[in-house]
Order: structure tokens, then sequence, then C-alpha cells
């Protein structure tokens, strides 16, 4: 009972001193929403380690970064935002990894006169019709991997592409993304069951058919279990596909059966550049570990936001949201600008998987489309 | 669609059985004797996943990480029992759900604090690795057909055990009428543990053998437990026969229902609509199946009417 009796003035102090430090002047609040806990954890411990290493290195006190757990639950998200937006008073909002989520938040935080900057999730309506000013997609649309891995089949000579997804809408859009650019047959094509763990049946129908080429977006424990058993089937057609399976945090898992295998991603850790040279040594000295796909997509959306501050106030909205338009910030991509729905110009490279002493890696080994933009520009009326 | 990938999609059907059964018989096992509802055996499978992982890193061999992954479910089985299921018995389903949802929490987020939020690495042992030339022309993985031996080896060590061993007498006494058994003398405390870590061993045996062909991470029980409960309700809760059959009936119909429900609906439909369409069904064929057997048995296959407690 006594504990009871105290939470509630705890809560209370606790509250308004946060209400007291966002009216003190021209600091600046951001709510980082993100998956920190369960299956997908690795991809959103990666993006906030990323952001954060970005704030650390800036040295900008001013910068509060209010990090909370998503559970991969769209409703939990959704208080999140609220709680962020109405008790701690936040100007700029970020995190969110999945695309469902991303959909559940975004849109009312944006109405709410709120920035989101997304270090991930590019679903299709938020770049087409239901774009927004105060939106910003720092990673890619849903579509971009999967439209390189198209072109890149071409220009590897496929002809024949056996392709694969799970039943869900980012695979259906991943599908979509890749026949957008692919011009070969089809040897077949199959949904399978999200989350699904055993892939013997279509390997089965891979192995009988007679495709001289795999894509398949199959994102995390889906895409390791696929490649392993691949691996393991004796089938030798070859495989590409976009980063997500074959990104630093699960390639690991992966093994010797991902060497070899080409994948799409607009990053990766031999680019050569200084900005990328630099986060990738300090990232390491920082974590001890080597930077993922992620991570890169954590430290540009921290730096893009770093110098949208140091030029404008983000009580003036309309200023601040010209200074995150210029994306005036060292980008470890590269060359980096937003098009006209505020989302990524960028390059999106081919790279093969590797092993680098008794760690397994990613080179570039060509480009796969050259200042790429996405599908749904032209519906975005803002 | 020829005779040899018709084969091969059977032999997949099979493997898939193989590893439910050493999910459902542990499950079923314990409903049987001690009338308790385990939604954390998704959990034990996890642990035998990890235990074997970081075994078969160290030491690089992967009969040790099998043994590694028996002991560890079974030593997390017993722990378990002792400090927490034992409390539950005398408790209604509802409770049981609640308190063994809460250990799948437990297991999931004290998993992450000691290996860490990236997937795990195991891999195939080289001696069983590739596929190999069945007759006929099939060609088929190694690991899998040893999967498919170890389910069906396990099958009948666990009816040897319960039809011609002492415990095996008293699981049997247990199943049909508790009081009375423990009126005879049996420990029955001591039954309970043996059997609620019996069937975690097993559970964690499937975790091991299936890490090396999947991901071992975090929540990769929970899809498998849902698996396991829809092949005990069709067996027959508490039935070891109705846990063999149910597994391999439903490890056929999920693998040939993602196989042919596809080709059979492009006899007569454009071929991308009929993927969907035939995709979408075959996710859903278990549990037509289930839906079936218990319009027609509603004890499961083999199951016995629950007299009222």
């Amino acid at each position: 009972m006594r504990f009871k009796s105290i939470a509630p003035a705890l809560v209370a102090v606790a509250l308004s001193t946060a209400a007291e430090a966002a009216e003190d002047g021209n600091g600046l609040r951001v709510g980082m929403i993100t998956t920190l806990s369960g299956g997908g954890a690795g991809l959103g411990i990666d993006v906030r380690d990323g952001f954060m290493l970005a704030i650390k290195q800036s040295g900008r006190s001013d910068i509060e970064v209010i990090v909370e757990d998503d559970q991969r639950k769209p409703d939990v998200a959704v208080q999140l935002a609220d709680k962020m937006i109405q008790s701690d008073k936040v100007a700029v909002l970020t995190g969110i990894i999945w695309s469902n989520l991303a959909m559940a938040v975004v849109p009312s935080a944006t109405a709410q006169g709120k920035f989101y900057l997304s270090p991930n999730a590019g679903p299709s309506e938020l770049a087409g019709q239901g774009c927004h000013p105060n939106y910003f997609n720092v990673a890619w649309q849903n579509d971009n991997l999967h439209e390189a891995a198209g072109a890149y089949a071409n220009d590897a000579g496929f002809k024949n592409s056996f392709i694969l997804a799970p039943n869900y809408p980012a695979g259906k859009d991943a599908l979509t993304g890749y026949k957008r650019f692919y011009k070969g047959a089809l040897a077949g094509e199959l949904y399978t069951k999200l989350g699904q763990t055993d892939y013997a049946a279509e390997i089965a129908q891979i192995r009988a058919s007679d495709a001289d080429s795999v894509f398949f977006f199959l994102p995390g424990g889906m895409g390791i279990s696929f490649i392993k058993q691949y691996a393991d089937s004796g089938v030798e057609i070859p495989v590409l596909g976009p980063a997500f399976s074959f990104d630093q945090g699960i390639l690991q898992a992966v093994g010797a059966a991902a060497l070899g295998v080409k994948n799409t991603s607009q990053w990766s850790k031999d680019l050569d550049n200084p900005a990328n040279k630099n986060f990738v040594a300090a990232f390491q000295t920082e974590y001890g570990r080597l930077p993922s796909l992620y991570a890169s997509q954590g430290y540009d959306t921290a730096n893009l936001l770093l110098s949208a501050a140091s030029k404008a106030s983000v009580s003036d909205a309309d200023a601040f949201r010209a200074a995150l338009e210029a994306a005036e910030f060292d980008s470890v991509r590269g060359d980096f600008s937003f098009g006209p729905n505020h989302h990524p110009i960028q390059n999106i490279y081919v790279r093969e998987v590797i092993q680098e002493g008794d760690v397994f890696t990613n080179k570039i080994i060509a480009t796969g489309l050259t200042a790429h933009s996405d599908a749904y520009a032209a519906e975005c009326k803002m | 669609m020829t005779f040899v990938l018709f084969a091969e999609q059977v032999l997949n059907g099979l493997q898939l059985g193989a590893m439910l059964f050493l999910m459902a018989s542990g499950l079923t096992l314990v409903f049987g004797v001690m009338g308790l509802i385990n939604l954390a055996h998704g959990s034990l499978y996890m642990i035998g996943a990890f235990a074997a992982a970081a075994v078969a890193a160290a030491t690089g061999s992967f009969l040790l990480a099998l043994a590694a992954s028996l002991a560890a479910a079974a030593a997390a089985g017993a722990l378990v029992e002792v400090s927490v299921i034992r409390r539950l018995y005398d408790r209604d389903h509802l409770d049981q759900v609640l308190a063994t949802f809460a250990l799948i929490l437990i297991f999931s987020e004290g998993t992450r604090w000691v290996f860490g939020s990236f997937p795990l690495y195991l891999d195939i042992p080289s001696y069983l690795a590739g596929p190999v030339t069945l007759p006929g022309g099939i060609e088929y993985s190694l690991y899998r057909l040893t999967i498919i031996a170890i389910g069906a080896a396990v099958a009948l060590g666990l009816y040897l055990l319960i039809t011609r061993t002492r415990i095996g007498v008293q699981i049997r006494a247990g199943e049909s009428d508790r009081e009375m058994i423990a009126a005879l003398g049996v420990n029955i405390s001591k039954l309970y543990t043996i059997v609620f870590a019996m069937g975690a061993a097993l559970a964690g045996l499937a975790g091991a053998l299936i890490g090396p062909l999947q991901s071992v991470q975090i929540g990769m029980g929970e899809p498998v437990l849902i698996l396991a409960f829809v092949v005990i309700v069709i067996g027959g809760i508490g039935s070891g026969k109705g846990a063999l059959v149910a597994s391999i009936l439903v490890g056929l119909t999920d693998t040939l229902g993602r196989f042919l429900l596809p080709i059979a609906f492009g006899a007569f439909m454009d071929p991308s609509d009929a993927t969907a369409i035939g995709s979408a069904l075959a996710s859903m064929s278990i549990y037509v199946l289930m839906a079936f057997v218990l319009v027609v048995r509603p004890t499961g296959l083999y199951g016995v009417a629950q007299h009222e407690a």
C-alpha cells in the first residue's frame, strides 16, 4: 500500500522536471521509438547505437534523446508516441524499424506538427499519396533494394528467375520492385508464410525448375533459415537478394553458407569516403563490433538532424524543414539528397558476401542503380 | 510435377513431422500426466538450441552440442517444475496459461541477457552436410534424413519406456488416476519432476536438431509451439500414439499443401492469382485439418473423454 501511494508522487515529480527541462530554452528533444526486445531487437539496437554515436561525436549536450522500446508492437509504438509528444514534449520522432509500426505512428505524429525522420521503414503509402512535409525518410523507400536487384539481374545476364517472398505487404512490394526492373522470364513465383522457418518444400520446387537465378526477400530469421537450408540442399543456382538477409548482424549466424551471394544495399562498410571510414572506425571503437546497414542508417539520421539543428531552431518549423530538405551533412553513403517526396536519391550497390579472417562481411562489386529515386514520388503532392 | 519432386516433398513432410513429434510428445506427456498446459515448452526448445550453439562454438563437436541441449533443457525444465510449475497443478488452466506465458517472457529476455540480441551460429556437422542420392534418383539432404531417423528412434524409445519400464507403469497410472497412485505410495512429486524434465529434454533436442537448419534466435520456439499444440489437439490430448500419428499428418499436410495447392489452383486460374490464393489456403491447411478432425472426433484421433476431476 505504501508503495502505491508513493508511486504517483514520484511520477508527478518526474513529469514536472521533464516539462521544466523542455521549457527552459533552446534544447532539442528527440523521441526514439525502436525495437529493443524480442526477435527483431538486433535491428533497433543497431539503429540506436549508430544514432547515439553521431550525437556523442557532435558533442552537443543540448540535444536530449529519449529512447523507448516498442517491442515490435504497433499498439505499444502508438502509446509511446503519444507519451513522448504529450508529456515529454519531443519535437522530433525517429527510430521505427517496421513498416506496419511506422504506418501506425507517423501520420498522426506529423499531423500534430512533429517531425519524423525514418531510419529504416519506407512504406510506399508514405512515399506516394500519404507523403507529408514533416516526414523524411533517411534510409530508402521499401522497393528500392529489390529494384536494384532486378536491375543487377539484367546486368548479370539472368533470363529466368525464381522469386519468392513472404505473403504480406512488404513481401508483395519486394517482388513487384524486382519485376519493375527485371526484364527476363519467371521460372516461378512463390509467396511463403510470414515467419516460416522451413523452406524444404520451396527449395524442392526451385530444384525442379529450370531457373538460372533465385531472388528472395526473407528478412530476419526467415532469411537465415532459407540460405542455410539452400546451401545444404545442394542446389547450385545463384542467389541474390536485398541486404537485409546478408547484413553484418546476421551474417555470422548464416556462416559460410552465404559466401558468394550477391545482395543489394545503399551502404557498405568498404564505401570509400571519409565520413564512412570515420564511422566504421568509431563504431568499432565504441561498441566493439562491425557496424551494420541499420547502424549506418541510424548514424545518417542523427547527422541529418544535427545538420538541421545547427542551422535552425526546431521552434521555427519552416526554417527547420528547409534545413532538413537541404540535407547538408556528410552521409556515410557518399552522395545523398532528398527527392520531392522527402525520400533519398542515392546509389544502390551490389555487394558480395566474403570472409575476412574469421568474420563474414560484404564487399561492393558493382553499382545496381545510380542516383535512384522511387516509383511513388510522382504521386506525392505537398 | 515429377515423381522425384513429389517424393522429395513427402520426405520433407516426414522430416517436419519428426521434429513436431519431438515437441508434441513432451507437451502431451506433461498434459496427460499432470493436466498442465505448458506454454513455455517453446522456451525449452529455444534453450536447447542456444545450449547446442554455445557448446558447438566452444568445442566444435555436434554430438557434445546435442548432449548439452538435452542436459540444459532438462535442467531448466526440472528447475522450473520445482520452483513454479509445481504450484500450478491444482489451479485451473487459465492460471497455468498465465504463469507459463510469464515464463516465456522471462526465458526470452534472460536468454537475450546471456547471449545478446543477434542470432547465433550453429552449422550442420561436416559428416552430415550436403545431399545424398536415394534410390529413384531422389537427391535429399542427409541431415534431414538424420532428423527423420532420430524422430523414429525417439518414438520407439518412448514406446518402450512407457510400456516396458517401471517408470512407464507409473506414468500410465498417473494418467488414469493421480490420487490413487499417490495413495499407493508412489512419490508423485518426484515422478512429476522426472516427466517434466523428460518432456523438456525432448523439446531441447528438437531445438538443437533444428538449429543448424534455421536460425538460433530469441522467440524461435513460439511458432513451433503453436504447431505442437495443433498436433496434440488433433492426436488427442495426452495420447503419445496420437502425437506420433498427428505429427506425421500435420507435417505432410503442411508441406504437401504448400506445394500442391498453388498447382491445383493453377489448373484453372491465372498463375499469379493461383500462387496468392494457393499459398494463403496452404497456410490454413493444418487448421482446416484440425477443425475437420474435431468435428468428426471431438476428443482427437486417439483421445479419451476427460472425466471431470
